[in-house]
């Protein structure tokens, strides 16, 4: 059943376009902009080591695009329930937690398409892999896992709300998300008091852990801080999206 | 029959007047759609002003690169982020129209007698006017982190910039909705203003951006449109840098323009 939701998610964006353009074609634009705009930037003092801005910017065009690919589930999933669909689920002999696992799953797998596709950029544009293939099935995993908790938060309030256009209305609040993190930028040299904000930012630690792969090697200490946060995530997505199944329950 | 014989004896109104009275109405309707659901106006003033406080928190070090030609980065992106609100508008107006040839009030527009162009110049004009919105929200939040006051002239010229970059993006949104007649093109419509935008000098001088990026941007009209934007933010006004972006500017919405108008004749009422 999981996997037939998932399968069904995943179609679902692939059919409809104004899904698949935040998570594939809005993220590529930028990495593009930026990277050719602040390419220099590594020149700067305090600048870690890289190849090029490229190696370095790829970590946080994954993270854009896994954040987008959660907020596209969550409105996917309140069309769900706005046309009746989900309602449909909840009266058939099914596990209520299995329509939930079923999006959610779909939000995995294009977190881990997204991963691919900037690898395969990144690769394409001649950015080094420092980790080699083990680094960058790390940071695959890293970002399908992100995708599948920030996916949960996204159902929460899918399921909570009901309402597509409140969910796509967090589209903003995802970019404040990441602009406040190191997914752009080394957080020592970003401006106060996105700086601050950025090092006590939970995805700052997750895009460090994918980061560090493709920049460096794997670092048994930064992934470890990465997982954390993803579980931290993980959790608070669980919790909400229980809560919120219940009052989609009992409210119907 | 005596009221019949009056009718055809009355002045017949110009056409001119009847074209503006429709314009009018068009901007009119609108404009109450902004009034009475402000919400849908958020995203679009929303949007770039999350990218300009995150692009100036993220990327202000920049400045300190040499060849940099300001020590403000805020008042370097600032132009940007009103050019960006712009083009969300304008690709919004196409949004707009692709919802009301969804919902059939497009087909009502068609029947009637006035010009395709007096229709699409209704939108263009909406989103133009509509455009200073988010354009004065982020300035006004620029000002308050501290951008440079640009001067009158400055200032007039970026606003001239704002308001006919959204009324060239809302040709290039119109020309979709109307090949596609579906808000399905929506991410179409953004991405390539977005695109159009970005891949300009936004983030840097020319100087220094990556070679490729700096061959593209010699040849993005909207490089020009920026540079003339800018120049009050970063330095002195004049004119050898405020004709180009005019040019670029009227070249694209005649194109743009033209193409858009060519969608419309070709849709069918």
């Amino acid at each position: 059943m999981v996997r037939a939701l998932g399968a069904r998610s995943i179609r679902q964006t692939f059919r409809r376009p104004q899904l698949l353009a935040p998570i594939v074609i809005f993220p590529t634009l930028l990495l593009a902009v930026q990277t050719g705009g602040a390419g220099a930037s590594i020149e700067l003092p305090g600048f870690p080591p890289v190849q090029s801005f490229l190696q370095f910017m790829l970590a946080g065009a994954m993270m854009q695009s896994m954040m987008l690919a959660g907020n596209s589930g969550g409105i996917a999933f309140a069309v769900d329930i706005e046309m009746g669909f989900t309602d449909r689920l909840f009266a058939a002999p099914i596990p209520r937690f299995a329509i939930v696992l079923g999006r959610l799953a779909g939000t995995a797998a294009l977190g881990l398409f997204a991963s691919i596709w900037f690898l395969a950029i990144g690769l394409i544009f001649g950015a080094h892999i420092e980790g080699g293939i083990p680094g960058a099935l790390l940071a695959m995993a890293l970002v399908t896992a992100s995708a599948l908790a920030v996916g949960g938060i996204g159902a929460a309030i899918a399921l909570r709300t009901g309402s597509a256009s409140v969910v796509q209305g967090l589209f903003p609040l995802v970019l404040v998300v990441l602009f406040l993190s190191s997914a752009f930028f080394p957080q020592e040299l970003m401006i106060e008091p996105a700086k601050t904000i950025a090092e006590y930012n939970p995805l700052s630690f997750i895009v460090e852990g994918v980061r560090e792969p493709i920049i460096a090697g794997i670092d048994a200490a930064v992934t470890l801080e990465a997982v954390a946060a993803i579980a931290g995530i993980v959790v608070l997505g669980l919790v909400l999206s229980s809560r919120a199944l219940k009052h989609r329950l009992r409210v119907g | 029959m005596e009221l019949a014989a009056e009718t055809l004896k009355a002045p017949a109104v110009p056409a001119w007047r009847t074209n503006l009275a429709t314009i009018g109405a068009l901007m009119a309707r609108a404009k109450n759609e902004l009034v009475r659901v402000p919400g849908a106006a958020i995203p679009g003033v929303l949007a770039p002003t999350i990218f300009f406080l995150g692009l100036n928190g993220v990327f202000g070090a920049l400045t300190q690169l040499q060849g940099f030609e300001t020590g403000s980065y805020e008042s370097f992106i600032v132009p940007v982020s009103m050019l960006q609100g712009a083009g969300f508008t304008g690709a919004a107006a196409g949004v707009n129209l692709a919802r009301d040839y969804e919902g059939g009030w497009v087909d009502r527009l068609l029947v009637s007698p006035a010009p395709r162009w007096v229709l699409l110049a209704g939108t263009v004009l909406a989103a133009s006017a509509r455009s200073l919105i988010p354009a004065t929200f982020v300035l006004g939040i620029g000002f308050a982190i501290g951008v440079e006051w640009p001067g009158i002239d400055g200032l007039l010229i970026c606003y001239l910039m704002v308001a006919v970059t959204a009324a060239a993006a809302a040709c290039w949104g119109s020309m979709l909705a109307l090949h596609f007649k579906s808000q399905s093109a929506a991410p179409l419509m953004q991405a390539g203003m977005m695109g159009l935008i970005l891949f300009t000098p936004a983030y840097a001088p020319l100087a220094l951006l990556q070679p490729w990026l700096e061959k593209v941007a010699n040849v993005n009209p909207l490089t020009q449109v920026l540079e003339a934007a800018r120049q009050g933010f970063v330095g002195g006004v004049t004119w050898a840098d405020t004709w180009p972006g005019i040019l670029a500017l009227a070249g694209l919405l005649v194109l743009l323009g033209s193409l858009a108008l060519r969608e419309m004749r070709r849709t069918n009422a």
